[in-house]
Order: structure tokens, then sequence, then C-alpha cells
């Protein structure tokens, strides 16, 4: 399963770095943060619930950098 | 500006007003006021324009994120408050202005994408907010999303039409440009097909929707574009790549030139100067951010995937913008592509009576026939074709008041493949191909022309034939030349049509080399032949106007389809979609394409490059951190107004 979702953060490193941290989250399968769109795009694994997946992907991200957000 | 960017530039304008007035401040009272007073002074503007990253710098080192810019320039400037302090040279104005230019160059660097970003939204400013729903009467705005296939809604003058349909009342001329480029108005009436997008400039139109709005164009457009800068290209992974080697790299690097080097003087019993190799290290720190390029490289990607969807040419990925600018070898539909696609009566030779007399007779002949021949016959007639006296078709007559009367037409009879025979105005009447005319037993004359050719038999003489063409698109040739141009070296047309008719084509255009009679699996064994055959690190394009050869789009390097706004599957297939049908935009795509790249590789080369020399330089010790953090953020400014130039696609046309 596919799901986009809409992203804030301000440096182009700080979206690799975001899509690093969500792609090492356990759930998901493949994930593509696109900076000038501002947009997450999140491939979860067969069976993983994105409402469960989500927040561990910001916590994550959180992490990463803290200056970001995930609208989920 | 938005408001963090407004507080982030209140900041930066505190801390700088405060830096200079300490500065003045030190020369006038430097005698009478003494050290700690003027290093708390100090602190109040570096903390003013820096606090944020120094918490920030503290939560990447919680949460074990070491070598995030935060944290470098933090230890870079507190480093150099700290040999200040040490050195008792009282200069803690280095520190502030590092932080301070860094800070400038993100405000600038937020801003400048912010801006950016806009600029594309608003040129893709193309979704409709509302469509009009006619009930009892009122019209109503409703949410597009909300209307069901089927539905009658109703398009005012200046309103943009929100749905694809079909024109069920109402006459009006619509503006295209949004989403072909196009600028001449199309015009439209009853039994049309609209695409969303277009603004309705002239008339009231009323449309049945045949499509969601989910699935109407301009939400397939809006998508494709919006997530198109999610394909990266390979210059985009590379850069990702370089970035995570790059900044540990130079951290490291930083840290032996702040050891080694004093040890080893130490061990040779000089003086060690840890003071001054510690500077240096900072230095390194100051250069080691690689946020030029990291931001130069997908706005470069953004601002060029824009640009190019300005004029009418979809790109979906940074990668096929990538592989679009390598193309060399460029393969062909022939139908739909290079020409129109639409059969007409091209000439009518050899005929006993006038020219547009046949035509009647064959129209009316050919009148209960469903075969695209016989359809161009007929429309032919009705739409008022001429002919001059040798055979070539002359300028459409306005109003012929031409119809079809079934009454004059009888006794139809099919002949499978071969044609037609039938009474008209009691005549026995025959049209049809060379076989036809053999088993008629009728003498006929072969035509030199490339086409279908038709010949028409009255009362067992032979009438005239009417030859039937595709018409070659007449910017086609025009195409061919640009593509050279752009670094094009083989074109290859592959056709279904018979072989005479391709290589006609291909002669009249310029094209290298021609594979007639193909259906389609083979034309996917063909692009697979010349895929073997292309130079090395060299890209293939396919263009076809997406009916029938989806399986070919898929195949080749890139797969171009054009004029395909009407066609889901080509959509599906195709990584750059033409919205109308001129050829020249193909060569336009690569010329896009191709600007794009070399701003793309300007960036790379110009930020490594600078950071090179930074490094050097710094490690011998001519360039201070002032220097450094110039060549930080001004590479940085550099780069992305560099990168904003791929947005420019005018001189390209």
């Amino acid at each position: 399963m596919k799901k986009s979702y809409k992203i804030e953060v301000d440096c182009a490193n700080c979206a690799n770095k975001m899509e690093d941290a969500a792609k090492k989250t356990p759930g998901v399968k493949d994930a593509v943060v696109n900076f000038m769109a501002l947009k997450m795009h999140v491939e979860f694994e067969d069976g993983a619930d994105p409402k469960t997946v989500m927040p561990a992907v910001l916590k994550n991200c959180k992490k990463v950098e803290d200056d970001c957000e995930i609208y989920l | 500006m938005n408001k963090k960017q407004k507080k982030m530039l209140r900041r930066i304008l505190i801390a700088a007003a405060l830096m200079i007035a300490l500065h003045f401040a030190v020369r006038a009272l430097g005698d009478r006021i003494h050290e700690p007073v003027w290093f708390f002074l100090y602190l109040i503007p570096y903390l003013t324009v820096g606090y944020d990253i120094l918490l920030k710098a503290g939560k990447g080192i919680r949460n074990r994120q070491v070598f995030d810019e935060n944290f470098l320039m933090a230890v870079a400037t507190i480093g150099a408050i700290a040999i200040a302090l040490i050195n008792r040279s009282g200069d803690y104005t280095e520190a502030i202005a590092v932080m301070l230019f860094y800070q400038v160059g993100e405000l600038f660097q937020s801003y400048a994408v912010g801006k950016s970003r806009r600029n594309i939204s608003a040129l893709m400013d193309i979704r409709p907010d509302y469509a009009n729903i006619e009930r009892d009467g009122e019209l109503e705005q409703v949410d597009p999303d909300e209307v069901e296939v089927g539905s009658v809604i109703v398009v005012r003058p200046g309103e943009k039409i929100p749905i694809d349909g079909v024109v069920i009342e109402g006459v009006s001329t619509l503006d295209t440009s949004a989403l072909t480029g196009e600028s001449i108005p199309r015009e439209v009436r009853a039994e049309d097909e609209v695409i969303s997008g277009c603004i309705n400039l002239s008339g009231l139109l009323r449309l049945r929707t045949t499509k969601e709005f989910g699935e109407s164009t301009v939400s397939r457009i809006l998508d494709m574009v919006e997530n198109a800068t999610s394909r990266k290209s390979r210059s985009e992974a590379f850069i990702s790549r370089f970035a995570r080697v790059y900044t540990p790299a130079v951290c490291l690097s930083a840290l032996a030139l702040a050891v080694l080097p004093p040890l080893f003087f130490l061990l040779r019993g000089q003086s060690p100067d840890w003071g001054d190799w510690v500077y240096r290290a900072l230095t390194f720190l100051v250069i080691s951010c690689p946020c030029a390029l990291v931001i130069s490289i997908p706005l470069s990607f953004f601002a060029g995937i824009g640009g190019a969807s300005r004029e009418g040419v979809l790109v979906k990925g940074s990668n096929y913008l990538e592989a679009l600018s390598k193309a060399r070898t460029v393969a062909f539909d022939k139908t739909g592509t290079m020409t129109k696609g639409v059969f007409e009566v091209n000439g009518i030779h050899h005929s006993s009576m006038d020219n547009e007399k046949l035509l009647e007779i064959a129209a009316h002949a050919e009148l209960f026939s469903t075969h695209p021949i016989a359809l161009s016959i007929r429309r032919a007639w009705l739409e008022g074709a001429v002919f001059r006296d040798d055979g070539e078709p002359a300028e459409k007559t306005e109003h012929s008041g031409r119809v079809l009367d079934e009454a004059r037409v009888s006794e139809v009879k099919e002949i499978g493949g071969n044609g037609i025979t039938a009474r008209v105005d009691g005549k026995q009447v025959a049209v049809g191909n060379a076989k036809l005319m053999n088993s008629l037993g009728v003498a006929y004359h072969d035509c030199h022309h490339v086409g279908t050719v038709v010949h028409v038999a009255i009362d067992g003489a032979y009438a005239g034939h009417l030859l039937i063409s595709d018409l070659i698109k007449p910017t086609a040739k025009e195409a061919l030349r640009a593509l050279r141009a752009a670094g094009v070296t083989k074109t290859v047309m592959l056709t279904g049509d018979a072989k005479a008719v391709g290589e006609a084509v291909a002669k009249e255009l310029g094209i290298d080399e021609v594979q007639a009679e193909l259906l389609p699996d083979e034309k996917v064994a063909a692009v697979e032949a010349l895929l073997g055959k292309k130079p090395e690190h060299s890209v293939l394009a396919f263009v076809g106007d997406g009916i029938n050869d989806a399986p070919v789009l898929t195949r080749a390097d890139v797969g171009v389809a054009m004029g395909a706004l009407g066609s889901d599957a080509a959509i599906e297939a195709a990584d750059v979609v033409l919205m109308d049908d001129d050829p020249k935009k193909i060569a336009l795509a690569v010329r896009i394409a191709k600007k794009c790249m070399r701003i793309v590789y300007e960036n790379i080369w110009f930020a490594i490059g600078v950071k090179l020399i930074c490094l050097a330089l710094g490690a011998v010790g001519i360039a201070n951190m002032w220097l450094a953090i110039f060549a930080d953020v001004g590479v940085m400014v550099l780069a992305v107004l560099n990168a904003i130039r791929a947005l420019f696609t005018k001189n390209l046309r």
C-alpha cells in the first residue's frame, strides 16, 4: 500500500535525512521525500497498518530533524 | 516571507546592528572597560542570532545525530570564541559573523525555495475550484469532486472547465494554453469533447461530464507534475550519497588537522601552535556544510520540470529529464506522430467527368459503409473538398451546400476487402481497389502517388480514381531538423503501414531508417534491436501517439506520448507526455532537458569546486573563517539562482 503525506521541513539535506529515517522504520517498505513538493510518499509493507506505522515514522524523523512535521 | 522567515530576518538585523555597535564601542571605550565585560556583551548578539542552532545541536547530540550542520556551526563558533578567550585577543566578531552569515544563507535558501515552489505551482494553476450545477433553474457552485459522471455542468465565459466532458449545448472558444502551450483558441460546439483545465473564453457551455474529477485531465496532470520530482535522477542520487560521505569526511579531516600537525611539531621540538591549527580545523567545519549542493540539484530539476510543463511537455520524473537530455536515437511511430493519422482524399486522377462530380458519386456509393476509407470520402464531399484540374486538392469551399441523399442510392453490396457496388442515380457504380476492377473486367489506371487508391467505375466504364492518404504534419520536417540540432544522431520510423508509404514519408522528412509493415509486437522487437545497437551511455527515445504502442513506450529508455491527453493507457505507459500533437515539441523537450542538465552539472562542479578550493586554502591557513562562510553562503545563493534559470524556456522554443 502506498500513501502520501504533506510534510514541513526547512532544508533539503534535512529532507534527505527524513527520507532515510522513514525508510528505516519497521513496517515501511520504501519512502521517498519530495522536498520541492513538500510531500512524503510511503510504501508500507504487507499487513502493516499506516495508523501505527506513521507515528513511528514521525518519531524517527523528529529524531534526525527536530524541526520537521508530517501531517498525518 | 512567512512568519518564521520574518522572525529570522529580525533576529539577523538586530544581531548585525548589535555587532557593529559593539565594534565601535570597543574602539571608543576599549581602555576603560575590560574583560570579561566585552565577552558577555558580545554574547548577546551571538545568542540572538544563533540560539536555535545551539539548541538543535544539543538535541542532535542527544539523538545521536552528530554530524548535522547545526552541530558543525555550533562547534565552529564556540571554538572561535574559545580561541579568542584563550588568546585574549577579544576578537569575538568572527564567531558572530559566521553564525550571522550562516543564518542569512538559511533564510535565503528557505525564501528562494518557497518562492520558486509558489512560482511553479502558479504555472500549473489549472486546478478548478468549483463546478456549476444547475438545480431548479439556478446555478449552484459545488466541489468538482462531488460531481458524478454523466451530470450536466455549466461553464460560463471566463471560467475553467472543471471536469472532462462533452458539449451538449453552446458554442464557444477555449483557451487551451495552460494545457498545451498552444496560444490559438480552439473552437467548440455541441458534440465536441472538451478537457478540463481549458478556459472558456466566449460563450456559455453546457457539458455532460464523462469522467470523475479525480480521473479528469486536470487532476491527472497536476498529480503527475507534483509527483515528478519524487522519481530521483542519477545526479540527485549521487548528490545524496556525496553529502552523506562528504560531511563526516570533512569533520574527520578537521579533527586530524587540529591534532596531527601540532603533535608533529611538538615531537620535533618546535612550537605546536595549537591555536592556529585548531582555528584552521574550525574553518574546515564551516566549509563542510553540503547545503548548496543538496538544495540546488533538486531545485534545478524542479524548475526544469516546471518550465517544461508550461510548454506543454509533462515529464514524469527527474530521471526521465536526465535520460531525455542524452537522447541520441529517436524512434517514431508514423501514423499520428509524423502524420496526422487522418485519411484524406488528396487527389482525383483520370476522372472522366468533373472531379467534384466523381467525388459525389463515390461518396454516395460509400454512403452506408463504416470503413475508414469510406468515412474519408464522405467527409471530403460534405466538407466541401474541391480539386484543381490536375487532380491536386485546392482550398476547401466554405458553404458548399453538399448533402448526402439516401434516396439516390440503392442495391448496395459490400464486397469484403475489395470495395462496394451500388446503384447511384440509376447508374451501376463500383468503388474499390484494383481487385474489384479486375473482377469486373474494367481497365484501370495505376497511380504513381503514394497512398490508398480507390478506383471508380460507372456502368462498367472506368471513371477515374481517388487518392487517399495520410497527411504529413506541417511541422514534422522542421521537428526532425531541430532534433538533429539537439544532438540526435539517428532517427528511425517504425510503422505498421505499407513499405512504399513508410519510405515515401521518411524520404520527405529526412528520416534515416524505416521499418515498415510491423505488427504492434514486432515494434517492440524492433525497439529492442535498436536498444542493442545504440551508442553507449546514450538513450533511445520512442515517440508515439499512444494508440496501440503502449508496450513500445514502456520498452524504450524514454517513452514519449504525444497529443495523448485523451488516452489513459498512453499517459500510464509514457515517461514524457506532450500535451499537443506538434512534433516540434519533441525537440523542445530534448532542449529543455539539456538545458536543465547543463545547469545541474554547472551547479555540481561549481559547488564542489569552490568547496574543495576553500578546504585547501583553509588547510594551509590562507582562508580564514570569514572567507569560509562567504564561500558557503555565496555558493549556495549563486547555485540557487542558477537553478531557477531552468524555469525559463522561452528562448528554447
